[in-house]
């Protein structure tokens, strides 16, 4: 009797090694002509484009990496600007690697209190202030103003940081929060 | 258990007694393996009050019988006991065969003496009582009791055992007989498995173990569950710890129900919540941890046959340090500049992002089958699927979508004939099958860090061991290992051709869309490894092991492809698709001796490491969020060092010290440059005071001094934006050497059976010091974990 269940129970468990194998062999069967999706990456801002407007005319400061965590740095570019001017600037912000090109200038816009431009300057760049607030009156930095001054070169390097503390008294230090865009444009001021 | 018994009547009476009581049962004893004579074995008549001992020809005698049924218990100093039914019908023989090999039936006086995996390798048990203390840590956490073994940790919760310098792929971890298929690649990938589920903790230190894995160049940390005692009984354990740190505590109860015939079952399970941990100094934010653990066994242990079922679920859900998640160089530098964390909320229990979140599902089937005079023969088939979420600070819509979502299934076949008929030779024999899958969502809306693939195993292994004489047993190995990875990934084409992977690898590519490309490598690995050793008894004090042991590796998914920015880190991950098998050769020799009184372990070890995987910062990469630090695997030609040494010394009855040190160096022997991420020596020195009488009271105190690691890599140099010039990267540069002193304390109380309660007190890092550890992928933000006082009741029923 004992050694008849004994049987019984080996074969149950033969069987269940038996399919189990075969559950193996036909996952990796069907598993090989799987095409992975690809991911295009949605939350990416791959250009900043600043746009100044002076009464003169309008000059534009970018950077555009559209390989985003790829090897290739960000390309700079930044048209000349005149001395002892005040231009109106105004930023967008794209993610290029779709087709069209989806504008995050607008999610920035409606977590406009989540959000914060930092300008800092140096050489002929002279003074920035924020032309616009977010819902708690809170400066953003979309649009602003920037002063040049005398003749010669200077760099402006603006930083958007997400979810910083607000208020703040205009420093990366004390704003905290996430990086999502550090640049740094050199300008000739003529 | 009648089926084995070897009936021989030798003589059929021809007369009848009718209830007449002058039958004679004579006996013999007789090894199973070997059919050798055994004396000295103890037999019973159950119910009368007869025994007998077996003489020097393994034969026994009981005069004056009734003719009937009757039931003998035998036992035998070095055999399992056994109870046999026999029929007594005027002068009968019968021979009893027993087993003595006794870790199969695990039936008595197992505990304390584990049998070992090798006989020449550097093997360490942690005791139950070791385990019980660190019923609330992690499984790294509590290896860190043995001399050699220190944790690679993404602060208080991550916590990756490291062995004489190596972890991740180089560390096996053999959960209940099966290898853990757990994404062991990463270094914020701490092992998923319950340290309460698994009583019997032991750790192999190099590839000596090759029946496990001929890949395990680290070593071999065996987790198995304590022997079950083959009678009718029902036991439990529950365990509950609070500790001050975190503000939480774990649970975790066990029951098994065993019989006679061999049958039991057991189930465990554990429960654990920790809210912020915190520094001597601040709250660190965000590192709370949810972790659930379940596991079943259900089986029978025969002698002559046996099967198992067991199946272990493990969940955890842990918090990242708020303060770790940084954007850009720049943040990294401000970080390391900066003595206080960038974040620091007020305490909470609440996990947000970044946080992980994994599950581990693990199910194993095996049964064996012992041939007389032959051995015995293993199969096994395992399951095991393991989901790994991670989750980054994003924006929008995606606010709460994982940033990393893989699915990791595995199944493997393995099987093993072990030939241990003649007595002082084993030898086993084995294969392995093995398939693996992995899944990496898209629907996460970022680019794969780690591409979907197939990979494919097949093993084959032979290990015997030799028992020269009395003194000396030699063992030796030898392993063949094929493996083959075969992914489909997506690199930027940016990437493609930065790599020059347009001009070794152009063959590949399946698909070309624009800005991405598609690609299929499959790549064949053939392994070998071997292993050679002896164990010298000098007396039976003293021991002397040497082994030497030459392992190949393949490299894992994350050396061979990580393509990207691991936001949580900071950091761009780079692999490369040309790296190949490393070997190592590994020369550890080990001095021992064991007597009440003292005892100590000198082991010096050597491991030269052809083709050594690393990965290291390299430099940086410049996005629109400003630069990333890279980190690239490289392969070179490595050496590792080291010693490990144990001292213990019983003052008195009731008073002992430990001391333990170990320390290893590592070398680029390419560049004759220092190894990154070697652990820092280390010198612990412990006193206990015990008094059995005192309700088994026991109080230690133990100073653990880490010293400051010299030997690191050259810092690198990067452009900060925000700066406009380059700056010095510190992030090679180790923290200072630092001491720490616990406090432990136990007594053990009679509730219904005799000390069947614990009640255990203890503190780490009593005095509340400020310190960092070269081995906390933290250190650049904040303090490591401040004094934690906890408490523990053991309740045994």
């Amino acid at each position: 009797m004992k050694t008849s269940t004994t049987m019984k129970r080996n074969k149950t468990l033969k069987t269940v090694l038996a399919l189990s194998l075969m559950a193996t062999v036909m996952t990796s069967c069907s598993s090989d002509d799987d095409t992975p999706e690809v991911v295009n990456e949605e939350e990416i801002i791959t250009t900043m484009t600043v746009t100044l407007t002076s009464a003169d005319g309008t000059a534009t400061l970018q950077s555009q990496d559209l390989d985003g965590d790829g090897p290739d740095a960000p390309v700079i570019t930044a048209d000349n600007l005149t001395a002892n001017t005040t231009y109106t600037g105004s930023i967008e912000l794209l993610n290029e690697t779709e087709t069209p090109a989806e504008d995050i200038t607008e999610e920035v816009e409606e977590e406009a209190d989540e959000h914060q431009f930092f300008f800092g300057l140096t050489g002929s760049l002279t003074d920035v202030t924020y032309s616009d607030e977010d819902g708690d009156g809170n400066p953003v930095g979309l649009e602003f103003e920037l002063t040049t001054g005398d003749a010669g070169s200077g760099t402006i390097t603006i930083t958007l940081r997400h979810e910083p503390t607000k208020p703040n008294d205009g420093t990366l230090a004390d704003a905290g929060g996430e990086t999502d865009i550090a640049q740094t444009f050199t300008v000739v001021v003529e | 258990m009648k089926n084995y018994l070897y009936v021989f009547v030798i003589f059929c009476s021809s007369f009848i007694y009718a209830q007449d009581c002058n039958s004679i049962l004579l006996g013999e004893i007789v090894d199973f393996h070997d059919n050798s004579t055994l004396s000295g074995a103890t037999i019973n008549i159950t119910g009368k009050n007869l025994s007998t001992v077996s003489k020097e020809n393994g034969k026994f005698t009981f005069k004056n019988l009734c003719d009937g049924v009757l039931e003998l218990e035998i036992s035998h100093p070095e055999c399992t006991t056994k109870f046999v039914t026999l029929t007594i019908n005027g002068d009968t023989f019968y021979e009893i065969r027993l087993e003595h090999h006794l870790e199969e039936l695990n039936e008595v006086k197992v505990i304390g003496d584990v049998p070992k995996s090798t006989n020449s390798a550097q093997e360490n048990i942690l005791s139950v009582k070791d385990i019980e203390r660190n019923s609330g840590n992690s499984l790294g956490d509590a290896l860190k009791k043995i001399a050699g073994i220190s944790t690679l940790n993404t602060g208080g919760n991550i916590v990756k055992p490291v062995i004489q310098g190596l972890n991740g792929s180089r560390i096996l971890i053999l959960n209940n007989n099966v290898r853990m298929q757990d994404m062991e690649w990463g270094e914020e990938h701490a092992p998923n498995v319950d340290v309460n589920a698994n009583q019997n903790i032991s750790v192999i230190k190099g590839a000596a173990a090759i029946e496990y894995g001929g890949d395990a160049i680290g070593g071999v940390i065996v987790l198995e569950p304590l022997p079950i005692v083959r009678t009718d009984s029902l036991f439990g354990k529950t365990q509950l710890n609070l500790s001050s740190n975190g503000r939480g505590g774990n649970i975790t109860s066990s029951l098994t129900k065993s019989y006679k015939s061999g049958l039991y079952i057991k189930a465990q399970g554990s429960y654990k919540k920790l809210g912020d941990l915190e520094a001597p100094d601040y709250i660190l934010s965000n590192t709370g941890i949810n972790e659930s653990g379940l596991s079943l066994n259900i089986g029978k242990r025969d002698f002559e046959q046996g099967w198992e079922g067991y199946y272990s679920y493990f969940n955890s859900e842990i918090g990242i340090l708020r303060a770790s998640h940084i954007g850009n160089v720049d943040d990294l530098i401000n970080a390391i500049n900066s003595d206080v964390p960038s974040v620091i909320n007020d305490f909470t229990y609440d996990i947000t992002q970044p946080n992980q979140e994994v599950t581990h599902h693990l199910g194993k089937l095996s049964y064996y089958r012992r041939f007389e005079g032959f051995g015995k023969w293993t199969t096994q088939y395992d399951f095991q699927q393991n989901r790994r979420f991670e989750y980054d600070i994003r924006v929008g819509d995606d606010a709460d979508k994982a940033s990393l979502d893989l699915k990791l299934t595995t199944h493997s076949v393995l099987t093993n004939i072990k030939f241990d008929a003649k007595e002082g030779f084993d030898l086993k024999v084995g294969a392995l099958g093995r398939y693996q899958t992995n899944f990496a969502n898209p629907d996460t809306g970022v680019r794969r860090l780690i591409p979907d693939y197939d990979k494919y195993d097949l093993g084959l292994f032979a290990v015997g061991s030799y028992e020269l004489n009395k003194d000396w047993t030699l063992d030796a190995g030898a392993r063949y290992d094929f493996s083959r990875i075969d992914s489909k990934k997506f690199y930027r084409v940016s990437r493609w051709e930065e790599r020059g992977y347009d001009v070794d690898f152009a063959d590949i590519i399946i698909e070309d869309l624009g800005t991405q490309l598609l690609v299929n490598p499959v790549f064949d690995y053939h392994n070998f490894s071997g292993t050679a050793g002896f164990h010298y008894e000098l007396n039976d004090k003293n021991h002397l092991r040497f082994n030497y042991a030459y392992s190949q590796r393949a490299p894992n998914a994350s050396e061979l492809f990580s393509d990207g920015l691991h936001h949580s880190a900071a950091r761009i991950e780079l692999g490369d698709l040309r790296i190949k098998s490393e070997t190592s050769s590994k020369l550890s020799v080990s001095l021992e001796r064991n007597t009440s009184k003292w005892g100590y372990t000198f082991a010096p070890f050597l491991n030269s490491i052809k083709d050594f995987i690393l990965v290291e910062p390299t430099g940086v990469e410049f996005t629109i969020r400003g630069a990333f630090p890279v980190w690239s695997y490289r392969q070179t030609d490595a050496v590792l060092l080291g010693l490990d040494a144990s001292l213990y010394n019983n003052w008195s009855s009731k008073i002992r010290t430990d001391h333990k040190f170990a320390w290893v160096r590592g070398t680029d022997t390419e560049t004759d440059t220092p190894l990154i991420n070697i652990p820092a020596a280390n010198f612990t020195n412990s006193i206990t005071y015990t008094n059995p009488k005192w309700n088994n009271f026991l109080v230690s105190l133990e100073s653990q001094y880490v010293f400051e690691q010299t030997r690191f890599p050259d810092n690198i140099e990067v452009f900060s934006p925000e700066q406009q010039e380059n700056v010095i990267l510190d992030i090679n540069t180790p923290p200072d050497a630092y001491q720490l002193l616990s406090l432990n304390t136990e007594a053990s109380f009679t509730l219904k059976n005799k000390n069947d309660l614990t009640v255990g007190l203890s503190a780490s890092n009593l005095l509340n010091t400020n310190y960092r550890d070269y081995l906390n992928r933290q250190r650049y933000f904040v303090d490591d974990m401040g004094r934690n006082i906890s408490l523990r009741l053991i309740f045994n029923y």
